[in-house]
């Protein structure tokens, strides 16, 4: 059976690629600090070993559109082309081509349809940033099969938080299952308080810096009951416009799993939004694994 | 009124570089030529498959051809499509971020709850 090597969960910032490969004075002042966070995070990732990425994000309007919008899909295909023009325009990201597990695509399609999931599936599918992201942070050899999951937390009606952390869960059981000596890790990302194209969006901060710090707190301690209490379809509006991309991290919480600490947390205010760093080992920390 | 055909100009135009040019340089003939020409093209079918009965109201149109990215706001269209499409047309005329602090500051005026952009 194949082992959970790794469950991250992150952020997923399209200025870093660009903040991060930027010299002299287009450097902008926080990239050090910055990368810094990043090569530490990507180590919980590598000290893993994964064989295999399952790689959970959200189309932003690229390939999935309003005339047939799918809330869960899995992407399954020998090959994932990656980024699109208005990414390379306005962030600068590369374009990219990463591998796909179809096996264990097929192997989830298959066992969340029977688990009472109607997922959606594509066999021809140009992944965003929302993969990309943390294909760049966390490996950006790129050189590892994924699995890509999108979520729709952009065009509502979505479907309701609670609905994200039993997907998770499902996941983490499916991928349990899967008949292959194989470590897998599963890689999210989200967003915490965030507004996009409204009045708060570009301030010093993310524009809810008080959700921001609950957020970290329910994240890092597993804590799904209390997040589950206060989080709504109706009150992630407050935070800010684009805040519904916080359910991916609950999806995350749901792989994790209720009442697990993460063994890495980090965080890093930036202007416009905080980001947020997290991994568990659900097998244990890998030997020679920091602290 | 249609969010969807709204969300469908953004979409449309933010993807394609040269309609993304067109825009930004002659933004009412361009929204005539696409609503005459794209806004029944269904998006995976033939034009042979073309849908019949999308238009905009005067007040959509009015707003795509002015550049009015906050009343777009106010009518509900998708603000990460508006923001995207926007930050294309006008960021090269500003410095850094100036863009998208303008663009924010603009709403100022706006408060919670946000027009609906639900289906």
């Amino acid at each position: 059976m194949a082992t959970v090597a790794a469950v991250v969960a992150s952020t997923h910032h399209p200025f870093y690629y660009r903040a991060s490969t930027a010299t002299g004075e287009d450097r902008p002042p926080f990239a050090d600090e910055w990368v810094s966070k990043i090569e530490t995070f990507r180590e919980t990732l590598t000290r893993a070993e994964p064989d295999v990425l399952v790689m959970v994000g959200s189309d932003h309007f690229h390939q999935l559109w309003l005339d047939n919008m799918p809330q869960f899909l899995v992407g399954k295909a020998p090959k994932f082309d990656a980024n699109w023009y208005n990414e390379e325009r306005e962030f600068g990201l590369p374009r990219m081509t990463l591998d796909g597990e179809e096996e264990l695509a097929a192997h989830i399609l298959r066992n969340g349809l029977d688990a009472d999931f109607d997922l959606a599936f594509s066999n021809e599918l140009r992944i965003d940033h929302s993969i990309t992201c943390p294909i760049i942070t966390l490996r950006p050899q790129a050189d590892l099969p994924i699995v890509p999951i999108y979520t729709n937390i952009f065009a509502p009606p979505l479907p309701q938080p609670k609905r994200f952390v039993q997907l998770g869960k499902a996941i983490r059981e499916m991928v349990e299952a899967w008949p292959e000596d194989k470590r897998v890790a599963i890689i999210g990302t989200g967003h915490l308080s965030l507004e996009l194209g409204g009045p708060r969006q570009f301030g010093e901060h993310g524009p809810d810096p008080e959700f921001d710090r609950k957020a970290v707190e329910w994240i890092s301690s597993g804590d799904l009951e209390g997040c589950l209490s206060e989080v709504s379809l109706d009150s992630l509006h407050q935070p800010g416009n684009a805040t519904h991309g916080f359910m991916d991290f609950m999806l995350m919480m749901g792989v994790a799993g209720e009442g697990e600490k993460a063994d890495h947390v980090d965080t890093l205010d930036l202007f416009h939004t905080m980001e947020a760093y997290f991994t568990w080992y659900p097998n244990g920390v890998p030997q020679g694994a920091a602290q | 009124m249609s969010k969807y055909l709204l969300d469908k100009f953004l979409y449309t135009v933010d993807r394609d570089p040269q309609l993304v040019e067109r825009y930004r340089e002659d933004p009412v003939g361009t929204v005539e030529w696409w609503e005459a020409e794209m806004a029944n093209r269904i998006l995976n079918c033939t034009s042979d498959e073309n849908s019949t009965w999308l238009a905009f109201t005067d007040e959509e149109r009015r707003a795509l051809q002015e550049h009015d990215h906050v009343t777009l706001f106010r009518m509900g269209a998708h603000p990460f499509l508006t923001l995207t499409l926007f930050i294309a047309c006008f960021e090269r005329d500003h410095g850094p971020l100036e863009y998208q602090k303008a663009y924010g500051r603009a709403m100022e005026h706006i408060t919670l709850p946000y027009p609906d952009i639900a289906t």
